[in-house]
C-alpha cells in the first residue's frame, strides 16, 4: 500500500498495472536500503512520525467526535474517547438533512460530468493529433488557454445564463458549465503523440472509421492514462463547491459539499457531534477510494507536472 | 502551463517525434478524402468541446468585462452604464487595502509555506526509511478531500474551548487564541488549514522530481567531499528548478482562487479579516448582489493572474535552460 511514484520520476503510465490489479510491490526497485549510521535515522523516524501525526490527528479527532454525546464534547478539559460508539449523531445528521439526496446528486453529477469530460477530452485530442483542419493549432491553443481562465472569474455571466435558461436546481445547470475538457485534452494529446502509428494504419487498412479507430484501438491502449485522468476528474467533481453552491438552492438538489454546510449552525452554537458525523460521511468514502486507488490517483496528479 | 515541459529525468515519452507526426497521421494507404470532409470530421470530434469552452469560458470572460462597466444588481432587469466607476470605486474604497493585504498574506504564506513544507516532506519521504510508503499516503490524503469538509473538521480542531488544539496549547502552558473572532488569528487559521490540505500535492510532485535526480550525480558530489547539505544545495536543488517553477505557477493560481475553506470556516470574517479578492468577488456578486462591481474585481484578479503567469513563463524561458 505505498504511494508508488516511479523511481525514474517520469511516471510512465503504460508501465502501471491495470486497475484493481493487486500488483507486486514495486518499491523493491533500487535495491534494499544499505544499513546507515544510526543517528540520522532516529531523527528521520521522529520527523516521519510527526508528519503522520499532524496529518492524521485532525481526521481522528473528527471521527471520535462523531461518536460523542453533547456532554462529552462540551467539556473542559477535553475528553478524547467517546463513552460508546453510538451512532446517534449519524442518525441525527441523516434526519436533519436529506443526505441520501446529496449522495445521489453528487454521484450523478460526478459520474455524468467526469464521463462526458473524458469523452470530450479524448475526441478533441484525437482530432488534434490524427485529423486535418486548417486552424488546428489555433483550436488547440484555444482549448489550452482556457486553463488560465479560472471558472471563478466567470461565475456571474454563467450564473446569469444558467438562470435565464431556467436551469437553477437542475443537473444540466450543475454539470454543463464546467464540462469542457482543457487539461484532459492536453494530457491525452501528449499521450496520443507517443502511440505506435502502425496499429492505427492496420486499423485503417481494415476500413475502420476514425470513430472506430478512436474507441476500439486508441482508447484500449491508452487505458492507464485515461484511468489516471478520470480519477483526478472524479475527485475534483466530487469536491466541487462554489458552482453547486450558486446554482442550487433546494435541499433535494444539493450535492454533498453544499448539503453538508446545512448542518452548520449559524447562530453561533454548532452541534459538533452531528456536524462531524456528516463530515465523516462525506470524507470517509473518498479516503477509502483513495487508499484503494492511490497508485492511479497519484499518477494522475503527477502526470500533469511531469508531462505538462 | 502548457509549455512547462518538465521532464527532469531524461526525455519524457511524450516528445518522441514531436507534432510533425500528427500531420502525416491520416493514413496514406487510404484514398485521400476531399479536405472539407475531413474538416467536418474534425469539427464533429473537437466541436462540442470547443463550443462548451466558447459558451462557458470565453463568452462569459468578455461578458464579465462588459458587466464591469455597468451598475447592475444580479437578477435585476435594468443596468446603467457607468464607465470605469466600478474600477475607480474599488481602487479608492478604504476596504480594498485590507482585501489586498489579506490576499497577499494568504497567497504568499500558502505558496511559500507550501513549497518549503512540501520540499521538506519530499526529502523526508525520499529517505530510505521504513513506513515512508504509508506516510506518503497520509500526507497526500487530505488533498483529495472536499475543501468544505476539511474546513469544517478543522473548525472543531480550532474551537477555543472544546477543540483539540486549545487542549494541546494549554498542555504546553499557552492559552488558546480566539481563532474565530480575532481577525489577527483567523487568517493564520485558514492558512494552516489550506496548507494541511494542499501540502501533500507539492510534496508528491517534488518527490517525483527527487526520484528523477540521477544517483551518480549525488554520489560524485559525495566523493568530492560534499556533505549531505552541500550536495543538496549545489546538486539537487538546481535540478529541482523546473519543478519549482511549475509548482510556483500552479500553487499560486490555485491559492488565489481558493474559496471552499474560507466559506466553510470564516465566511470572510471576522471584520473582513479573511476576505481575499476571490472571496470578495463572491460576496459582492451574490451576497450584496452588486454584479457590476464584482465583475470589475474579477477582471482585476484575472489581469493579475495573467500578468503573474506571463512573468513566470518569461522567467522560465530565460532561466530554466541550464
Amino acid at each position: 500500500m505505498s504511494l508508488d511514484v516511479k523511481s525514474n520520476g517520469t511516471v510512465k503510465l503504460e508501465d502501471l498495472p491495470p486497475l484493481h490489479n493487486s500488483s507486486p510491490d514495486r518499491r523493491t526497485g533500487p535495491a534494499a536500503p544499505p544499513p546507515r549510521r544510526g543517528r540520522p535515522r532516529v531523527g528521520g523516524y521522529l520527523m516521519l512520525l510527526l508528519a503522520v501525526a499532524v496529518m492524521l490527528l485532525p481526521l481522528v479527532w473528527m471521527l471520535l467526535a462523531s461518536f460523542k454525546q453533547r456532554d462529552e464534547i462540551y467539556t473542559v478539559p477535553i475528553q478524547w474517547l467517546p463513552e460508546s460508539f453510538a451512532l446517534s449523531n449519524y442518525v441525527g445528521a441523516l434526519a436533519a438533512v436529506p443526505f441520501g439526496n446529496f449522495f445521489i446528486n453528487s454521484l450523478i453529477t460526478t459520474m455524468v460530468g467526469a464521463t462526458l469530460k473524458i469523452a470530450l477530452g479524448l475526441t478533441t485530442a484525437y482530432a488534434v493529433v490524427f485529423l486535418e483542419f486548417p486552424f488546428k493549432k489555433f483550436i488547440f491553443g484555444l482549448v489550452v488557454f482556457a486553463l488560465l481562465v479560472p471558472q471563478q472569474i466567470v461565475i456571474i455571466p454563467n450564473y446569469t445564463l444558467v438562470s435565464d435558461l431556467g436551469w437553477i436546481n437542475t443537473y444540466q445547470g450543475l454539470i454543463l458549465p464546467g464540462l469542457a475538457s482543457a487539461f484532459g485534452t492536453f494530457l491525452f494529446r501528449q499521450h496520443f503523440l507517443t502511440l505506435p502509428i502502425s496499429i492505427l494504419e492496420a486499423a485503417a487498412l481494415d476500413g475502420a472509421s476514425h470513430w472506430t479507430r478512436l474507441w476500439r484501438f486508441v482508447v484500449p491502449i491508452s487505458a492507464p492514462t485515461i484511468a489516471a485522468v478520470a480519477l483526478v476528474s472524479i475527485v475534483s467533481e466530487w469536491n466541487e463547491y462554489l458552482w453547486p453552491l450558486l446554482v442550487v438552492d433546494k435541499a433535494e438538489m444539493m450535492t454533498l459539499p453544499v448539503g453538508l454546510t446545512l448542518l452548520q449552525n449559524n447562530d453561533g452554537v454548532t452541534n459538533w457531534g452531528v456536524l462531524m458525523a456528516g463530515t465523516v460521511l462525506i470524507t470517509v468514502p473518498v479516503l477509502v477510494a483513495f487508499f484503494l486507488l492511490q497508485r492511479r490517483i497519484v499518477t494522475g496528479l503527477t502526470s500533469g507536472a511531469v508531462t505538462g | 502551463m502548457a509549455q512547462l515541459a518538465i521532464t527532469a529525468g531524461g526525455a519524457g515519452p511524450a516528445h518522441r517525434d514531436g507534432p510533425s507526426r500528427a500531420d502525416e497521421a491520416p493514413v496514406p494507404q487510404r484514398k485521400r478524402r476531399t479536405p472539407w470532409k475531413s474538416w467536418l470530421l474534425f469539427l464533429a470530434f473537437a466541436g462540442p468541446n470547443v463550443a462548451l469552452l466558447v459558451i462557458f469560458t470565453y463568452k462569459p470572460l468578455l461578458q464579465s468585462l462588459q458587466y464591469s462597466l455597468l451598475q447592475w444588481n444580479i437578477g435585476s432587469a435594468t443596468a446603467r452604464f457607468v464607465g470605469l466607476d466600478n474600477y475607480t470605486g474599488w481602487f479608492t474604497d478604504p476596504a480594498t487595502a485590507n482585501v489586498v493585504r489579506v490576499t497577499v498574506i494568504f497567497t504568499v504564506a500558502t505558496v511559500a509555506g507550501g513549497m518549503v513544507l512540501g520540499l521538506s516532506l519530499a526529502l523526508l519521504l525520499n529517505r530510505k526509511l521504513r513506513g515512508t510508503g504509508l506516510a506518503r499516503t497520509m500526507v497526500v490524503a487530505p488533498y483529495v478531500l472536499s475543501g468544505v469538509a476539511v474546513g469544517l473538521l478543522w473548525l472543531f480542531v480550532f474551537d477555543p474551548n472544546f477543540g483539540v488544539l486549545g487542549a494541546v496549547l494549554k498542555g504546553i502552558g499557552l492559552g488558546s487564541p480566539d481563532w474565530y473572532n480575532d481577525p489577527a488569528w483567523a487568517l493564520p487559521m485558514i492558512i494552516v488549514v489550506y496548507l494541511w490540505k494542499n501540502v501533500g500535492y507539492v510534496a508528491l510532485i517534488y518527490l517525483a522530481a527527487l526520484q528523477a535526480v540521477p544517483r551518480d550525480l549525488v554520489e560524485a558530489a559525495t566523493l568530492d567531499g560534499a556533505g549531505p547539505f552541500a550536495s543538496f544545495r549545489n546538486v539537487v536543488l538546481p535540478l529541482l528548478g523546473p519543478t519549482t517553477f511549475f509548482l510556483s505557477v500552479t500553487t499560486l493560481l490555485s491559492s488565489l482562487q481558493s474559496f471552499d475553506i474560507i466559506q466553510a470556516m470564516t465566511k470572510g470574517g471576522p471584520l473582513q479579516g479573511t476576505t481575499t479578492m476571490m472571496y470578495q468577488i463572491y460576496q459582492e456578486g451574490f451576497a450584496t448582489g452588486r454584479a457590476g462591481y464584482s465583475s470589475a474585481i474579477a477582471t482585476v484578479l484575472f489581469v493579475v493572474l495573467l500578468v503573474i503567469t506571463a512573468v513566470q513563463m518569461l522567467f522560465i524561458q530565460k532561466k530554466v535552460h541550464y
